[in-house]
């Protein structure tokens, strides 16, 4: 007789399942940085020279004040699951929505940082970088272009999931019962930040 | 499913974490601008394994997750590692 008519869909919400999936990705995106990184330790290994030399027309201070606002934002959104578990439900929308305007502070730096690099004529297959840098200038610069680049393109996924978080608090679709979709939230931020963290002395502080 | 309590981690906690990290990236802008030769690398990379330490423990919550989690995270930071070290034992003797 179950079958005859439709019965509510029971609920499958699972906290930890979702977190292990979340995991798994996270995974994935891990082993994704993960090749580039060894790309750039093995062309960094094969020309010391000019990876020193290209990484000095890295700006260090923009380079800072992004990792020390995406710090910031790290910490912004890890409080948001806190304020969730306690219940208090406008302080999280408050966290996530500062965490995702620091997002956007994060992404004004790097058009400014890529527009100085475009107006001095450094961008992939550019006809400076083509006629006047070394084969290891060019590497480091397509390097650089490919992986922060990358990066910017999961700051952008970021917010655009915090977006749903936001929708799914007010809504009270998500609440201290149901955090998944805020907790996932916050881990893929952290996972944007953990590879910041490697990028940063990688290419701004190592000359 | 939810039957244990989640652990809920005070403001405050995160927020000497974010002191933490933030003291560790100007040490490692501190170090890495003065001059240490070959070590100027290693430098800014175990600056970097700290932070990563940090952030994977507190902000991911993996020192209040269960175990199999944290073997999880751990094997694939291992496979990441065996990687690099074919990768170069491939360039020094080829």
């Amino acid at each position: 007789m179950e079958h005859a008519h439709h019965v509510e869909h029971p609920d499958m919400y699972d906290a930890e399942s979702s977190k292990v999936g979340m995991w798994l990705f996270i995974f994935t995106e891990l082993l994704l940085f993960g090749a580039l990184f060894v790309i750039y330790a093995v062309y960094r290994y094969m020309n010391p020279d000019a990876f020193h030399l290209a990484g000095e027309e890295l700006n260090r201070v923009i380079g800072t004040v992004n990792t020390v606002i995406l710090l910031i934002s790290s910490m912004t959104i890890a409080m948001a699951t806190t304020a969730l578990q306690k219940g208090q439900r406008n302080v999280a929308i408050g966290l996530v929505s500062i965490t995702f305007v620091i997002g956007l502070v994060f992404l004004v730096n790097k058009y400014f940082e890529w527009g100085v690099k475009f107006s001095h004529g450094i961008w992939p297959g550019s006809e400076h970088m083509m006629n006047e840098m070394s084969h290891g200038e060019i590497l480091f610069f397509g390097l650089y272009f490919v992986m922060t680049g990358l990066h910017a393109l999961h700051i952008i996924i970021g917010m655009a999931i915090m977006v749903f978080a936001v929708r799914g608090l007010v809504r009270g679709k998500v609440h201290a019962d149901r955090p998944s979709l805020l907790d996932n939230c916050g881990l893929y931020w952290h996972l944007v930040d953990l590879i910041w963290i490697f990028l940063f002395p990688l290419f701004y502080l190592i000359h | 499913m939810s039957g244990e309590k989640h652990h809920i981690v005070p403001y405050r906690l995160y927020f000497v974490v974010l002191i933490a990290l933030l003291a560790l990236t100007f040490a490692s802008v501190w170090i890495t601008s003065i001059e240490l030769r070959d070590y100027t690398v290693a430098a800014a990379l175990l600056f970097a394994i700290v932070k990563s330490y940090l952030v994977l423990n507190y902000f991911m919550h993996l020192k209040y997750d269960k175990p199999y989690i944290k073997i999880m995270v751990g094997f694939v930071f291992a496979i990441f590692l065996v990687m690099i070290v074919i990768t170069f034992l491939d360039y020094l003797y080829r």
